[in-house]
């Protein structure tokens, strides 16, 4: 655990329930400047929901999310001027803009020029333009979709998809960029070629914190991994740590045969808790 | 496999194919010369000879363009610039819209008249000369797919068929006294309506599987280097003989004529299309793009100059100020995405403050704004008004929005309605509205007298019409800059995804209310010019759906049926609503059956509007979209973060 890195963000016991369901449950995670965060988990275990409570997709029902020592609003837009970008599981580009639009989008909260400004077309606002324009190119090249920039991104193959996914959510200059299972549906190579993006990303300054279900995938990149199951945090740490211990085992792989009778109630019984 | 070819319908010599052809486009042009029928009864007065009039120039117009691009295909020397693409499909659509002059003229010869005894003997020519035309066309090598599987229509419409004799003569076996006999009447005309559109479907579908036409993606030679000012020219000549076309359409002064004219000028834009001209006109647009701006401009300011009247520039100011506010309307449902259904009430909102500070005498307020204050006074009074209405409907996503602002609507003109005297506060004179609103006068200019410019006189509504477009011009400006600015973008965004483009830190209902504000600023611009070219301004005037522009209904349509997203399309969807219903109430009763019609066959054949969005292009024709490999295209469109 690297405690020497100030925490960039702070998850203090952050609970989300729905009606009598509770989703998340007293979670608390730390990431450190420049640090690589895992977050696993079965299917169901409130992952993306951790994620939309941290972006403002949700508020929270108890507990406090910061940033860089400020309780983050709540609200999507306010995140992200923030500084937390994210990615999404299902992947929302906006479809029928061209790639360079896409990336230009992200950059809305970094530029100013309102409408009085387009209208005038000032100076200030062609300087803004240009600049917003040689930024989204070189987000472009850093992904490897410069050559695209022009084709629309429905019609761009999966794997770039989600590349530009993460270069429009690196065009609004976060310090955390949260990315949801951003392997999903890939294969080995262009999961390799994630893993390096990633680290790309992370050698530009900026924390991540990925939600993943390649194992291999997480246990290459991240300096910790969390794993939570039906909402819980049931154990934080290094490879060794996560991959040796039995509640983890018990998670994916199901308990024991002679253990299961107990299991079955507890686990009905869990939002109860 | 190849799945294109290139081979004729009929299988005739080329040679003598195109010899059909061209003989049978001769006939149709120097048909125009003839006497069509012996009685001026026929609106136009087609009887003489040497002197064409009405649709017998669209006769000449059409023989000279199936001649021009056959000789183009045929590659004679001096003529190959009119088709680059070589494709005798070109010549085929000419030749059909040849076909659609004549067939229709004769037609309603017949009909109008009582039989082709009526016909001389330049009708017989015309009937002539467009079906040998298009025989001939079809004997040309055409641009076709090797095979269409026929597609029938569901079966079980072919009961209709059956249907309509049974229910007409069940209607006519019940003596007419019993109240049920005009019901199964009604019931029978619509079961025959019906039975027709079924009929004419599966013919199309036939004529589909049969004429298997196609396109052939052949590379276009390389445009020959003209010098600037030649390509500045050519422009500004397309903008002129644009200008020609709307002006002719505008000056139609009966409906056959702008029916014909209408059938015509598809069939004249798509065989352009295939020829390929429009493809180099729109490099060259794109290439020269300020003079491409100032030569439509200018096109457009020249209209009065072309109107010995003010009959049609009366229409023309009218569309322009439906245009405009479609424009605006472009902005929230094109842009941002937001369907509005009670648009018109902007429009209302700006006119009504112009009324009352315009010093009208029915005014409640004894105030006469300057103009410029006045336009001021209305763009703010309905920027506020879309800001009131906006700020608490705008949570509300997609189909509740479209319902809340429909009830926004309604409740401006009854409110207007209300506020009479009677039933609430004297200040709109409720359905009397305020008339009397005066002419405006700019810098001592009175837009009301007619004035006389380098020999034309143009009259009040040729003033207006010129204010109007200024109004014009500069919304265009606005939604042209804003479109293509952060702000449009941040528009379009949320359009695509809503939930992304806030998670992309875009304050989504922030945005939503500057592009309701803003349209509701530009369409109370138009009203405030509204209310001094009506001279009165009443609550009826804006409603949700009416048989005449502007309404709701229609501005909505007009942005759909345009394209959305772009500014030409909303402009000429706006022109084609507001003519079709003007020049079809020859049809009376059944005006408004043949708008929904032609709208029906509007939607149909081209979804994305008439001058799409590149992206909508795409959208709607994917076989358009360049050979790529589309991983999952559902990705896309799965909600939930």
């Amino acid at each position: 655990m690297s405690t020497t890195a100030a925490p960039l963000l702070e998850v203090t016991g952050v609970t989300m329930r729905f009606g009598g369901l509770t989703a998340v449950n007293n979670v608390s995670l730390t990431v450190g400047e420049g640090e690589i965060i895992g977050l696993i988990g079965p299917n169901g275990a409130g992952k993306t929901t951790f994620f939309n409570c941290l972006t403002g997709l949700y508020v929270p029902t108890e507990g406090a999310v910061r940033y860089r020592d400020v309780v983050l609003p709540p609200k999507p837009h306010l995140v992200t001027q923030a500084g937390i970008a994210r990615t999404f599981q299902n992947i929302r580009l906006f479809a029928n803009m061209t790639v360079l639009e896409n990336v230009l989008v992200g950059r809305h909260t970094r530029t100013k020029e309102g409408i009085f400004s387009a209208i005038l077309r000032g100076p200030g606002y062609h300087r803004a333009e240009a600049e917003s324009r040689a930024k989204a190119m070189e987000l472009l090249e850093f992904t490897g979709l410069a050559a695209k920039a022009d084709h629309l991104a429905r019609n761009l193959p999966y794997g770039e998809q989600r590349k530009l996914e993460i270069a429009r959510a690196l065009a609004s200059e976060p310090g955390l960029l949260l990315l949801d299972e951003p392997t999903a549906g890939m294969n080995p190579q262009e999961t390799r070629a994630a893993e390096e993006l990633v680290f790309a990303i992370r050698d530009k300054g900026i924390s991540i914190l990925v939600i993943e279900h390649d194992m291999r995938f997480i246990f290459n990149l991240c300096d910790r991994t969390a794993v939570l199951v039906q909402g819980q945090k049931i154990v934080e740490g290094d490879r060794e740590t996560v991959q040796n211990d039995e509640r983890v085992i018990t998670a994916y792989l199901g308990a024991p045969l002679e253990d299961s009778t107990p299991a079955g109630p507890e686990t009905v019984t869990e939002t109860d808790q | 496999m190849t799945t294109t070819e290139t081979t004729p319908v009929i299988p005739l010599p080329a040679r003598a194919a195109a010899a059909l052809t061209g003989l049978g486009a001769l006939a149709t042009a120097a048909s125009a010369a003839m006497s069509w029928t012996w009685t001026s009864d026929f609106p136009g007065d087609l009887t003489y000879y040497g002197s064409p009039a009405g649709l017998q120039w669209l006769a000449l117009t059409a023989g000279i363009l199936t001649l021009v691009l056959l000789l183009a295909t045929q590659g004679v020397p001096g003529l190959r610039w009119a088709a680059p693409t070589r494709s005798n499909n070109a010549v085929l659509y000419a030749a059909t819209g040849a076909l659609a002059v004549s067939a229709y003229s004769v037609t309603s010869i017949a009909v109008e008249l009582d039989g082709l005894v009526n016909l001389e003997p330049g009708g017989w020519v015309l009937a002539a000369g467009g079906l040998i035309t298009v025989l001939g066309a079809l004997g040309l090598p055409l641009d076709r797919r090797t095979h269409v599987p026929l597609r029938i229509v569901d079966k079980r419409l072919f009961l209709l068929v059956p249907a309509a004799p049974l229910v007409w003569f069940g209607a006519h076996a019940i003596p007419g006294d019993k109240p049920v006999a005009p019901v199964l009447t009604a019931l029978a005309g619509g079961v025959a309506i019906a039975t027709g559109a079924v009929l004419l479907l599966q013919l199309g579908h036939l004529a589909n599987s049969r004429l298997r036409l196609g396109k052939i993606e052949r590379p276009l030679p390389a445009p020959r280097l003209l010098p600037s000012w030649v390509e500045v020219l050519i422009i500004v000549g397309a903008f002129g003989l644009g200008l020609f076309a709307i002006t002719f359409g505008i000056d139609t002064e009966y409906g056959e004529l702008f029916t014909g004219f209408l059938l015509f000028t598809a069939l004249a834009v798509a065989a352009l299309t295939k020829s390929g001209l429009i493809a180099r006109l729109r490099a060259l647009t794109v290439k020269h793009r300020p003079v491409t701006t100032g030569a439509a401009f200018a096109a457009a300011a020249s209209f009065p100059f072309t109107q010995s009247s003010d009959q049609y520039t009366s229409v023309a100011t009218n569309i322009l100020i439906f245009a405009t506010v479609a424009l605006g309307l472009n902005i929230v449902v094109g842009l941002a995405g937001l369907l509005d259904l009670g648009y018109v009430a902007f429009l209302g909102v700006g006119a009504y403050a112009a009324a009352l500070v315009s010093g009208s005498p029915a005014s409640p307020i004894h105030v006469q704004f300057p103009f410029w204050a006045a336009m001021l006074t209305g763009a703010a009074v309905s920027m506020v008004f879309g800001v009131l209405i906006g700020a608490p409907t705008l949570r509300l996503r997609g189909d509740y929005l479209a319902i809340v602002t429909l009830g926004f609507g309604e409740i401006f003109r009854i409110t207007m309605l209300n506020l009479n005297g009677t039933t609430g506060p004297k200040i709109t004179n409720g359905s009397n509205g305020i008339p009397r609103i005066p002419d405006l006068e700019i810098l001592g200019f009175d837009l009301g007298k007619s004035h006389t410019v380098a020999g034309i006189e143009l009259g009040r509504f040729s003033n207006y019409y010129l204010l109007m477009l200024l109004v014009t011009a500069l919304v265009v400006l606005i939604f042209a800059r804003v479109g293509n600015s952060r702000i449009g973008r941040a528009w379009v965004a949320i359009r695509e995804d809503e939930t992304a483009a806030e998670a992309m830190g875009i304050n989504g209902f922030r945005l939503k209310l500057l592009a309701f504000a803003l349209g509701a600023c530009l369409a109370g611009l138009a009203g405030t010019v509204q209310a001094h070219v009506s001279y009165t301004v009443t609550p009826d005037q804006y409603t949700f759906a009416e048989a005449l522009p502007p309404n709701s209904a229609f501005l909505l349509a007009a942005v759909i049926l345009g394209g959305m997203g772009t500014i030409s399309g909303p402009l000429a969807g706006a022109t084609l609503l507001f003519l079709i219903p003007k020049k079809l109430e020859f049809l009376a009763d059944y005006q408004l059956l043949a708008f929904g019609a032609a709208l029906i066959i509007l939607m149909r054949v081209r979804p994305e509007g008439l001058i799409p969005n590149r992206r909508q292009q795409l959208e709607f024709h994917e076989a358009a979209i360049p050979a790529q490999p589309t991983g999952e295209p559902t990705a896309l469109t799965k909600a939930g973060a």
